[in-house]
């Protein structure tokens, strides 16, 4: 009696020290998940702060003479005239105005402003329509990388101001006038990438990651779906299946570097592919998300309860019957939301392709599968490595146009879960 | 019924793509190469581009030797046509090209660049000489008691070496071994303040470069990857901290960065271009002979580059920081675009 007594007594006392013992390893928990939520806050807010500023672009609206004689062209549809012409004076003469103070001697500050490639888009505008020599229009130009990255970061430290005294002078007035302006930077997304920060863009990456996807989707879906079918539903239990099934795992962890030591020793050494393409790329990528997508397949399959199985058997259904009419349409859902995870996981992949050439310096949009293309995360690390300093803002913005990719992706995989997955 | 018709047609398609890929005809100039001509021909190329009807060359930062490497893999449309390099094609490399069948190739040197010793502006500047730059960073050193004897590196703080330095740890960050910038930077620098040291000066050749080649690994010297702007904002956080990187990224961020003199020199464009700064190299590029007419606009290219446009005194380059070579060397880089010589390997030796 008394020794039950006394053990009541030791439980009881213990209790307390039980007790802080949970609450400590409750606290550890929410630490846990404390650390890892600031890293992410502190991650987001770094890009959104670095990156914010690439949607916006600086542009100077002015009213150009397009004055023939200043430019040694009086046919505007002769190529040979247009080759030789000079573009850039009446963009000078129409900036010149525009800052009363600037006189001749100021040309080439002036022309400063302008950017680089300000003359082609005049060019351009008179290739399209030869009419407009002789008149004068008010033009959109873009303005020099200097001027934009002033305009937007006066003052910041991190950014160093390339202009002189004057220039800057002369670019508050034409803010003050509303000459120089800003505007949502729809050259971001309509172009491919520049060595000039203000024409560089991300279209020729999303549209190369695009067609990388495609391929590896085409490829990867059927052959891993296929694949993770025939290991679940037909083939026998041997040591053989087992030497597969414990392969595929093992390649599901190997480091992405080493399929792209692969595709380049396959695909362009051996069969002569071309390098820097979406077709290699996509394979490549389809080597990688294949283990990924068998074992979410084969993961769908088995938790189809046996009895759908049964019952169909049941009444007669062949193997195949039950296959294609029952198991698969249900396990469909969870093998497209491995699909997706898987190809999120390639979208956001550079590793591989740097060794097949797709880590290159790409200007114009790919238009086709065989054409040279680039992909996302290899934008964001060249532009990373770019001396210019407006680069770093344009890394940023591509950082978030990547993300929220793979967040659109993950939100899909995660709707189709809710929406499709039947509870059994 | 719809789902057997969705599988063939995903099959179809896939079996399309796959097909369709055997080597073909490309219209698009392949460029591969340097990382230091890399900023310089993506400019080109641009420009190329935009100012002609054939497409944008396309361009890949492989490393010189990596780019070489390329170059010389045989002749074809999937191997590249032009290859850009931070340092001269070497005779076992023109071999390789040749035993290839890669046999007319033309040299085009563009102009010049020169390494820097860089650090924050609120950082005392350093004014040293290639000998004392070895002592700093050369993984054995003559001993400071015996000249002639060769011990580990014993200095940590700059003024160890030279009462006349700053009292600071020696940190310096550079590129990794594959970078053509620490080939040159071991080679014109290290090696040009060590070969005439007392110990080393008897030394054979291969000797000589085993010793004044290696740089410390005790954590005096810091391998930052080929991404030079990593160092530039390291400087810039730690005043303590110096990096040694090409003259375009001091240029582009030299209101927060100022550079090293060395044997007296100041890293100027001038007087890299004047081969007065003693860490200056020359950059190249190659263009495959074969491939011209093969794939569209390979000549034009190189008139593009060279043009004075481009390496003119006031040329779109040179607002890049390339360093432009003078002007009758220009006018013979013209020629060569123009007739496209082939290079001799007894240029090379």
């Amino acid at each position: 009696m008394s020794d039950q007594s006394k053990q009541a007594e030791i439980v009881r006392q213990s209790l307390k020290r039980r007790y802080r013992k949970e609450r400590r390893f409750r606290a550890y928990g929410i630490i846990a998940i404390a650390i890892a939520l600031s890293a992410l806050v502190v991650l987001f807010a770094d890009i959104i702060g670095k990156g914010h500023s690439a949607f916006i672009k600086t542009t100077i609206t002015m009213d150009v003479d397009i004055d023939g004689e200043m430019m040694y062209l009086d046919d505007a549809s002769d190529e040979r005239q247009m080759k030789m012409a000079d573009f850039v004076e009446p963009l000078i003469q129409a900036l010149m105005r525009e800052i009363p103070g600037a006189g001749e001697s100021d040309r080439d500050a002036v022309r400063d402003l302008l950017n680089p490639y300000a003359s082609n888009q005049l060019r351009d505008a008179l290739k399209e329509y030869p009419d407009l020599l002789g008149t004068t229009q008010t033009m959109e130009l873009l303005s020099h990388t200097n001027v934009d990255v002033y305009v937007k970061h006066a003052g910041d430290d991190n950014y160093s101001i390339k202009l002189n005294q004057q220039q800057r002078e002369w670019v508050d007035q034409l803010v003050e006038k509303g000459v120089v302006d800003t505007s949502f930077n729809d050259v971001f997304f309509s172009r491919g990438d520049s060595r000039d920060p203000s024409r560089a863009g991300i279209l020729g990456a999303i549209v190369g990651s695009l067609l990388t996807m495609a391929v590896t989707l085409v490829l990867s879906f059927p052959i891993g779906v296929a694949a993770a079918i025939y290991l679940e539903e037909f083939a026998p239990q041997n040591k053989l299946t087992d030497f597969i099934e414990v392969n595929i795992n093992n390649l599901a962890a190997v480091p992405s570097i080493i399929f792209g030591l692969l595709g380049l020793a396959v695909f362009i050494n051996l069969f002569g592919m071309p390098r820097s393409v979406p077709v290699v790329g996509g394979l490549v990528l389809t080597l990688m998300t294949l283990p990924t997508i068998i074992i979410s397949s084969r993961a769908a399959i088995k938790s189809v309860p046996p009895s759908i199985r049964e019952a169909a058997e049941g009444i007669g259904a062949s193997k195949m019957q039950v296959v294609l009419h029952h198991v698969l349409p249900l396990a469909l859902p969870g093998m497209l939301t491995g699909s997706i995870i898987g190809m999120a996981q390639a979208l956001g992949e550079t590793a591989p392709l740097l060794l097949i050439g797709m880590v290159a310096f790409i200007v114009d949009v790919p238009g086709g599968f065989l054409d040279s293309a680039t992909v996302l995360p290899v934008q964001v690390f060249l532009w990373a490595g770019s001396p210019e300093l407006a680069f770093i803002e344009r890394a940023s913005a591509a950082i978030m146009v990547l993300l929220a990719f793979l967040i659109s992706m993950n939100a899909l995989a995660i709707w189709m879960r809710k929406r499709l997955e039947r509870r059994w | 019924m719809k789902l057997k018709t969705a599988i063939a047609s995903v099959a179809v398609a896939g079996s399309i793509a796959a097909l369709s890929t055997p080597a073909m005809a490309r219209d698009t100039i392949s460029i591969v190469g340097s990382s230091t001509v890399y900023p310089f021909a993506t400019v080109v190329a641009e420009r190329f581009g935009s100012n002609t009807d054939f497409p944008t060359p396309k361009l890949e930062s492989t490393g010189s030797g990596g780019g070489l490497k390329l170059f010389c893999q045989g002749i074809g449309t999937q191997h590249p046509d032009i290859t850009n390099a931070s340092r001269r094609m070497k005779p076992s490399e023109f071999d390789l090209c040749q035993s290839n069948g890669v046999e007319d190739i033309t040299e085009f040197r563009i102009g010049s660049d020169g390494i820097v010793i860089a650090s924050s502006r609120d950082a005392d500047n350093l004014e040293l000489t290639l000998e004392q730059l070895f002592l700093a960073l050369g993984k054995e050193v003559p001993s400071p008691d015996d000249e002639s004897k060769l011990v580990p590196n014993p200095y940590e703080k700059w003024s160890d070496i030279d009462a006349s330095l700053p009292n600071v740890a020696i940190r310096v960050m550079g590129p990794p071994p594959t970078s053509g910038t620490r080939d040159s930077f071991n080679e014109l620098a290290l090696q040009g303040g060590c070969e005439d040291l007392p110990a080393v000066a008897d030394m054979d050749e291969d000797q000589m470069e085993s010793v004044c080649q290696s740089i410390r690994e005790d954590g005096a010297f810091i391998e930052a990857g080929e991404n030079d702007n990593l160092i530039v904002q390291k400087l810039i956080d730690d005043d303590s901290m110096y990096g040694v990187f090409g003259y375009s990224f001091l240029e582009e961020n030299s209101d927060r960065l100022q550079a090293a003199t060395l044997n007296g020199k100041v890293p100027t464009a001038e007087a890299i271009a004047a081969d007065d700064y003693p860490v200056a190299r020359s950059l190249f590029f190659y263009v495959k002979k074969a491939h011209v007419g093969v794939v569209p606009g390979i000549k034009e290219y190189a008139a593009e580059f060279t043009g004075v446009g481009a390496m003119g005194p006031n040329g779109y380059l040179k607002t890049v920081g390339l360093i432009v070579p003078p002007r009758d060397a220009l006018m013979d880089l013209q020629d060569k675009a123009e007739n496209l010589p082939n290079l001799s390997k007894d240029e090379l030796m």
